[in-house]
Parts: structure tokens; C-alpha cells; sequence
């Protein structure tokens, strides 16, 4: 199942696509040690998602998305921090606004330009928003980090608990919430136009769509729901550091995305679960060679899987069908 | 009759290349019209201007008899200004029908659409699906566009700029590397084209142009350097001097 939506598309969710959300439900029963793992997970699966939008179904190629996963993730420390606004609703919807907001801003300049101009100046915003957090040191804490955030209960009643169970369901709420939004916008008319401005946007022009605005829309959308991410990585780990802006976290989110596989939004669940994870066990077993393992299975995906993990499941199923 | 397209001295050069001179051309409402000449001789260049991709050094383009030489793209298709490609510019990974469906789904402004899913506008499946009916390629509509032989592609290319309904339709070489055995299964559906719908067409296909078009244009090194009905223009010693002489075929 791609999810490539379109006119002949049938919207309606099928019975696979709730498996990830049992499974994420099981996994917070039967692996309660593992919670603070598994809300990572989940807070990567949506920034994955926001940029399976613009990169798999736009076509706009990123190496910047960190811009607004950052972006959001000090939004929400310096409300707490700075400010004493520690109501966790209240932060989403501020770093969802202030991200969305960057992205338009930025995207507004960047979306004109295409192909390895544009991969660059994504490149150096999230550079000079890297750089903006290291020196405004009174505000983000700097190379520090920011710490001394308090995040109150959600609605005032579900307090965030040493073993993160709540913070493991609020990022489950939220990424659900995240991902009905985004899938719905997919099969839309919007969606299928994203798939027309990725295969062809000399076309687009000339059927006489708004490409420029359309883009920008996207990639507003993208920038907030990355925003979203960014603000519940703050939530979780009650702390923000520089690594969530710059080169590293935007180029590993785009290796998770091929890793599962691009354009077919469920590669965005499965990237982030298989790299941490490895990540995890590779770390444990190999501290200083971790990053081969992951490379050697970047590679092989990429030689061997052009549709990523999902690619390689399709092809599978695709062989069990047609025997008899 | 009324003119649906029009230009003025329209020019362009680039840098010290001139590739449209002094180019005065009209197109009437349902016209059947051929715009010939040799490689080179500025026809594509001709054709994005009209389009509004080339923006030109001088001179006017008149639709309707409205200016609109400073319109963009997109303006214009919405004035009725559809086009073909000379080389295949199509949706290559979507469907047959998702590429006839973006664009009447755009002529219907509900491209921008995010709610609904696109599969629950059946006015727009269905708009398709008819349009695909009358190009004989409606069987194919779920395939996707790079597995259909080229043939089908470049019907396909046709159905994507009458999703836009135009008054006025620019085919840039339509049978363009299509073999002359299918060349006439092109023909068959311009000919069933509807009536009121001006068509310039530019092709090499001599046998195509001199049974489709009721007028013809030729233009040589960016200037026109003649207009007549085909019985006209297949008697003009000048064509065949540039053209026809060594260019005829088939």
C-alpha cells in the first residue's frame, strides 16, 4: 500500500494501518522500560512525517528540516524556562505557530529557487538558527543548553511522571493527531497536486496551478507539524540542547525517512522505530562503532531497496500473491 | 469571424540571436491552423511566448482582443490558453487519470482543496474519465503513465490540456516520435476535437498538417514568410525553395 492518494484513491483506512498504533499501545505495556525510547521514537516519527510531506510527496529535497524541529523545541523551552508558561497545550500551539510561521518566512525566499540551490539554503538556515541559539546565550542557554523547564500536568491533571509514561502517551496522542491531519491532507486535491508539483512542476505551470503558493503552503504545514516535534522532545526531556538544530539531526531524519522509505507516509513509522532502535542496541553492544552498523544498512537499502524497508515488504507480498 | 489569439510584432532575441521577428499571426475562433517550417525556425520559441513561458522583446499578444502580454502562465490558462509539449511533459509516476485529473480539478479551482479526499469529487473522476473515453484511452486510466507505450503517452498529453477546457489549443508536434502507422490514430482524435475550439498546430508530420489544417503559416529564421490555405501554400515556390524541396516526405 503506497498511500499516493489521487483521484481513483480510496481515503478510507484500512485495518493494516492501525497495527502501528497497537503495537505502539502494547509496547507501552509490555516494555515499560523502554518508554523514554519509545516517546523518542514517536517524537521522530512525526518529524519524519513532516518531512515525508514536503520531501516524498512535494519533492521539495531538504537538508534544513531540523530549522523547525529546533525552532519548536526551544519555543517551548523559553515558554517554560524564560517565561513560566509550563502549560504543555499552550507550548504545542506556540511552537506549532511559531515553526509554521518560520517556514513560511524562510520558504517564502527559498521555495523560488530548486534543485541543489534550494538543498543549500535549507542547509544554511538551519546553520544560522544553529548559530542564532549558541551565541543568544541570555535566551536558549547556549551551548549549556536550556534547562530549568517545568512542564505542568496536561489539562491540568496528567502530571509527567519520572517513568514517562505520560510523556509517552501524550507523544502518542499527539502524533495520532499529527497523523490524521496528515494523511487526510494527502488524499486531498492539495495532496494530489503535491504529487503533480514532485513528478512534473513545468506542468503544473502550465495546467495553471499556483505552484509557488502551493509549495509554500506545504511547506508551512511541514515546518509546523516539525515545530510540533520539536515541542514535545522539549516536554519529554525537560531540557534543550543545540543538537536539535544543524546539519546532524536533519541529515539523520532524512536517512530514517529513506531508511523506511519515501512518499508513503508509513515509511516515516518505520524508519525512525528500525534506526533508533538499532541505534540503541548498536550503541550498547559496539559504543564506538554504532554508526557502521547503521551505515552498512543505509547502504544496502539504498543498493538494494529504492522504496526503502516498505519497498522491500511490497516486493514481498507482491511475490507471495502472485503464486498460485 | 472572431480572433481568438493574435500577436503584433511580436520579437525575440537572445543576446545577438534573433529567433522571432516582427511576427504578426492571427488565430480564429475554431480555427484548424498550422504553424510549418524548418528546425530552427523559431516555432517552439513562437509557441512559449503565446503561453507565457518566454516572455518576448517586443510586440503584443491579444486574446480575444485583450492585451495579454503581461499575464503569467497560469493566468492565461485561465482564460482558456491550453497547451501540448513537443517532448512529453507528463505525470510520469501518476496515473492516467490523475494526470487528466489534475488539471480539470485546477480549471475547477478545486485543486487547493485539503479536506475531502480527492477520490469523493466524482464530478471530477467522471469529467476525466470522459475525456479519456473520447481519446479512445479510457481502458488505461488506472495504469500509470510510464508503463503505456509512447503512443498512449501522447494521447495522454492531448487530454491533459483539454482538462482545461481551452478556447484556444497550441499542439507542439503532437505526433512527435510517434510512428506514421500510429500517427494516424492521432489525426483520428484531433479530428473529433470540438469545433469551437481554435487549434494551432506545429508539426514535421506533413501528411498530418496538410489533412488537418484548413490554414497554414510558415515561418522561416523567426520571420513569417507566408500564410495560406494548404492548396495555397503547397503551390508556393518559396516554401518549396525552404522547405517543402527537400523536407517533403511520405
Amino acid at each position: 500500500m503506497t498511500h499516493s492518494g489521487g483521484y481513483n484513491a480510496d481515503a478510507r483506512i484500512r485495518w493494516q494501518e492501525w497495527l502501528p498504533w497497537l503495537a505502539a499501545l502494547a509496547a507501552f505495556f509490555l516494555l515499560p522500560e523502554y518508554l523514554s525510547l519509545g516517546a523518542r521514537i514517536l517524537i521522530y516519527i512525526l518529524f519524519a512525517l513532516s518531512l515525508d510531506l514536503v520531501l516524498g510527496y512535494a519533492g521539495v529535497i531538504t537538508l534544513g528540516h531540523s530549522a523547525f524541529f529546533g525552532f519548536g523545541a526551544y519555543v517551548a523551552g523559553i515558554l517554560s524556562a524564560k517565561l513560566g508558561i509550563s502549560d504543555p497545550m499552550l507550548q504545542l500551539v506556540a511552537a506549532a505557530l511559531g515553526a509554521g510561521l518560520l517556514g513560511l518566512g524562510t520558504g517564502a525566499i527559498i521555495l523560488r529557487t530548486s534543485g541543489l540551490t534550494l538543498l543549500m539554503l535549507t542547509l544554511a538556515i538551519t546553520s544560522v538558527c544553529l548559530e542564532i541559539a549558541n551565541k543568544a546565550t541570555p535566551v536558549t542557554g547556549g551551548a549549556d543548553g536550556l534547562s530549568g523547564i517545568v512542564i505542568a500536568p496536561i489539562l491540568g491533571s496528567f502530571k509527567f511522571d519520572m517513568f514517562g509514561k505520560t510523556a509517552y502517551l501524550w507523544c502518542l496522542v499527539v502524533l495520532f493527531g499529527a497523523w490524521w491531519l496528515i494523511r487526510r491532507l494527502i488524499y486531498s486535491p492539495f495532496g494530489a497536486t503535491l504529487a503533480g508539483l514532485r513528478e512534473n512542476g513545468i506542468r503544473m505551470h502550465a495546467i495553471g496551478a499556483p505552484v509557488y503558493r502551493r509549495l509554500l503552503i506545504a511547506y508551512g504545514l511541514s515546518a509546523m507539524f516539525a515545530g510540533i516535534a520539536g515541542a514535545l522532545l522539549t516536554q519529554t526531556n525537560q531540557f534543550v540542547g543545540l543538537n536539535v538544530l544543524g546539519f546532524e539531526p536533519a541529515g539523520e531524519l532524512l536517512v530514517m525517512l529513506i531508511l523506511g522509505g519515501v512518499g508513503r507516509i508509513y515509511g516515516a513509522f518505520i524508519g525512525p522505530v528500525v534506526y533508533l532502535i538499532a541505534q540503541d542496541q548498536l550503541a550498547k553492544q559496539f559504543p564506538e562503532y554504532w554508526y557502521l552498523g547503521i551505515g552498512a544498512m543505509l547502504v544496502v537499502v539504498v543498493l538494494f531497496a529504492r522504496g526503502g524497508l516498505l519497498g522491500i515488504a511490497d516486493g514481498l507480498i507482491a511475490r507471495l500473491r502472485s503464486k498460485p | 469571424m472572431s480572433i481568438a489569439l493574435e500577436t503584433r510584432g511580436l520579437c525575440k532575441s537572445f543576446g545577438a540571436l534573433t529567433v522571432a521577428e516582427k511576427i504578426d499571426f492571427r488565430l480564429d475562433a475554431g480555427a484548424r491552423h498550422a504553424l510549418i517550417g524548418p528546425n530552427g525556425a523559431g516555432k517552439t520559441t513562437f509557441v512559449n511566448m503565446l503561453t507565457g513561458r518566454l516572455a518576448p522583446s517586443s510586440g503584443q499578444i491579444l486574446m480575444a482582443g485583450d492585451d495579454i502580454t503581461a499575464l503569467g502562465q497560469a493566468a492565461r490558462v485561465k482564460l482558456g490558453l491550453g497547451r501540448t509539449f513537443q517532448i512529453n511533459s507528463l505525470f510520469r509516476n501518476l496515473s492516467v487519470l490523475d494526470n487528466v485529473a489534475l488539471s480539470v480539478a485546477e480549471r475547477r479551482g478545486v485543486g487547493g482543496r485539503m479536506w475531502r479526499p480527492a477520490g469523493a469529487y466524482r464530478e471530477i473522476r467522471e469529467e476525466s474519465l470522459s475525456l479519456l473515453e473520447t481519446l479512445g484511452i479510457a481502458g488505461d486510466a488506472g495504469v500509470r503513465v510510464l508503463d503505456l507505450p509512447y503512443g498512449k503517452q501522447r494521447l495522454v498529453e492531448i487530454a491533459i490540456a483539454l482538462g482545461l477546457n481551452p478556447a484556444v489549443l497550441l499542439l507542439d508536434e503532437p505526433a512527435a516520435g510517434v510512428p506514421s502507422m500510429e500517427s494516424a490514430r492521432i489525426l483520428q482524435v484531433l479530428d473529433k476535437l470540438p469545433e469551437e475550439i481554435a487549434i494551432l498546430i506545429i508539426e514535421h508530420d506533413m501528411d498530418l498538417v496538410f489533412r488537418f489544417a484548413r490554414r497554414i503559416t510558415v515561418l522561416v529564421q523567426g520571420e513569417v514568410l507566408c500564410e495560406g490555405t494548404p492548396v495555397e501554400i503547397a503551390a508556393d515556390k518559396r516554401v518549396h525553395q525552404v522547405y517543402l524541396g527537400e523536407g517533403r516526405h511520405g
